[in-house]
């Protein structure tokens, strides 16, 4: 098993809030496809949009995403997966690529999930 | 020098080099591992075997320089003991392993320069050096392209196996794909003969090694048939100049007629299966021209009746292009100037276009558009060498 980040691309204008609910949904069920072509999802997130972020190269720190593109990362997630063309399987069935965007397959490296300090 | 013709070492690589990798893959379990061995073997087979001859068993002498070499990695590694135990000569007779090496090096996650040079690297035992001259790029161009490719197949986890059947068709067409640039690359090259010759046998073997392996898909069979129907009529191209005879004036005596009733006979048992395809409609096209005794014989209707068939399946501009040609011979060159016309706006910059137009210009006696359209191909291919390219690459439509 091997894992691999898929990058969610969308327009740059993208807003997660603002999808429609049937594109919503489209995007809660990735995690069926997942399954069924023999991957784990490990972790997944949704991003706010490309206007919200700011971006650090060397000391200037400037408005906006860090790369000026039409395309932005608007969420990624993390599966995991025996070969490949199994997270191809699995990528190529993101509903952000029947929405006007894409995805990126990226074979991940090394990694670290923490555990967020529970309130109160 | 023993004079071991170098045909004949690029056979027996051929034929030895494939299979070696592909049955030490899955012993070494890492591909770029066992790529390399094979490569070292093949360099080392290059270098001795012109002095000592091609020994009675290649595909030992390979495995025994791969071992010797694999041997040294593997202890380097530090886990030599348990992958050494299974590396024994021989390499147990198993089903041939060379599709899943040829899926591999085509796998749609590498780019096509890199599915080309790995193909020809792994598949065909060629070396580096090789396949930089026969592209006309540097070494380390390809060397970098190969390194590339095999760090991505092992960081991405590119599987080692023949695609499930759901996904084959694609697969398979990106195979095709890649044996058709061979065998072009190989086929309309002028730089050298020498290495693009080469090249062609390379495409050829390997559409045949497919079509051994895949037998019930016609594509591949299309594919075979198309490169040989080509290759039948290969000694009819060229005149004693070197300059390339256009169809209509080639001297069809020269075409190897046994090797056109095979192909055609490969062409047939693949169109049984009723699933046409690209290739199997582009062999039937080149098969009307190479059945024909005489230019006057060519049989045009079917000829435009395939371009159809061929538009459905890939409409292209240029497939339009050629079907026009035909339209001229069955429909005269009105008909044909008017389905040229439709294609103004995609093929401007397309000499062959004008060169085309000016000829149906010519024939209905509008000479001075004609010469117009003439000065306009000319115009796009000012470099000698690319009017001869541009020559070859109609030639090849037909």
């Amino acid at each position: 098993m091997a894992q691999y980040a898929i990058l969610i691309f969308a327009n740059a204008s993208h807003d997660h809030a603002a999808l429609s609910p049937e594109d919503r949904a489209a995007h809660d069920r990735h995690g069926e496809a997942v399954e069924k072509f023999g991957g784990t999802m490990l972790t997944a997130f949704a991003l706010q949009p490309a206007a919200t972020a700011t971006s650090i190269r060397g000391d200037v720190v400037t408005d906006g995403p860090f790369i000026d593109a039409k395309e932005v990362v608007a969420g990624f997630y993390v599966i995991e997966a025996p070969d490949l063309d199994a997270a191809m399987e699995i990528a190529r069935r993101n509903p952000a690529t029947q929405q006007g965007g894409g995805v990126e397959v990226r074979p991940v490296d090394s990694g670290f999930v923490g555990v967020p300090p529970t309130a109160g | 020098m023993s004079g071991v013709p170098q045909a004949e070492l690029a056979r027996v690589l051929r034929e030895h080099a494939g299979q070696l990798a592909a049955s030490l893959v899955p012993l070494i379990g890492d591909f770029g591992t066992a790529e390399d061995l094979v490569q070292d073997a093949v360099v080392a087979a290059l270098e001795r075997w012109p002095l000592d001859g091609i020994p009675e068993r290649p595909d030992a002498w390979l495995f025994t320089v791969a071992r010797r070499r694999g041997l040294d990695v593997l202890r380097r590694e530090g886990n030599y003991r348990r992958k050494l135990a299974q590396l024994q000569w021989p390499v147990p007779a198993e089903p041939d392993h060379r599709l899943q090496l040829v899926f591999t090096c085509c796998h749609p996650a590498l780019s096509r320069p890199a599915q080309v040079a790995l193909t020809l690297r792994i598949v065909c035992g060629l070396t580096t050096a090789q396949i930089a001259r026969a592209f006309l790029v540097p070494e380390t161009t390809i060397a970098q392209r190969i390194t590339r490719a095999k760090r991505k197949i092992a960081a991405a986890g590119i599987p080692y196996r023949v695609p499930a059947d759901d996904e084959l068709a694609p697969r398979l067409a990106e195979v095709l794909t890649v044996i058709y640039l061979v065998f072009n690359e190989g086929y309309l090259s002028t730089a050298d003969q020498a290495h693009s010759k080469d090249l062609s046998d390379d495409a050829e073997w390997l559409a045949s090694l497919l079509h051994t392996l895949m037998p019930a898909e016609p594509e591949v069979g299309g594919l075979l048939a198309l490169i040989r129907l080509h290759r039948a009529r290969a000694a009819a191209r060229f005149d004693s100049d070197g300059g390339l005879v256009p169809l209509e004036a080639q001297d069809r005596s020269l075409w190897d007629q046994d090797a056109v009733d095979a192909a055609i006979h490969i062409l047939t048992r693949a169109a049984r299966h009723h699933r046409p395809g690209p290739y199997q409609l582009q062999a039937a096209i080149v098969a009307c021209h190479a059945e024909a005794r005489r230019w006057e014989d060519t049989d045009w209707p079917q000829i435009r009746v395939l371009y159809d068939l061929l538009l459905l399946l890939s409409p292209s501009p240029v497939i339009r292009l050629n079907r026009a040609i035909a339209t001229r011979y069955t429909s005269g060159p009105q008909a044909a100037l008017a389905e040229l016309d439709e294609l103004a706006g995609s093929l401007e910059a397309y000499p062959i276009f004008h060169a085309t137009k000016a000829e149906l210009l010519r024939d209905l006696g509008r000479t001075g558009e004609a010469a117009t359209a003439d000065q306009r191909a000319l115009s796009l291919t000012q470099n000698p060498a690319q009017q001869a390219l541009l020559g070859q690459r109609l030639d090849l439509f037909t």
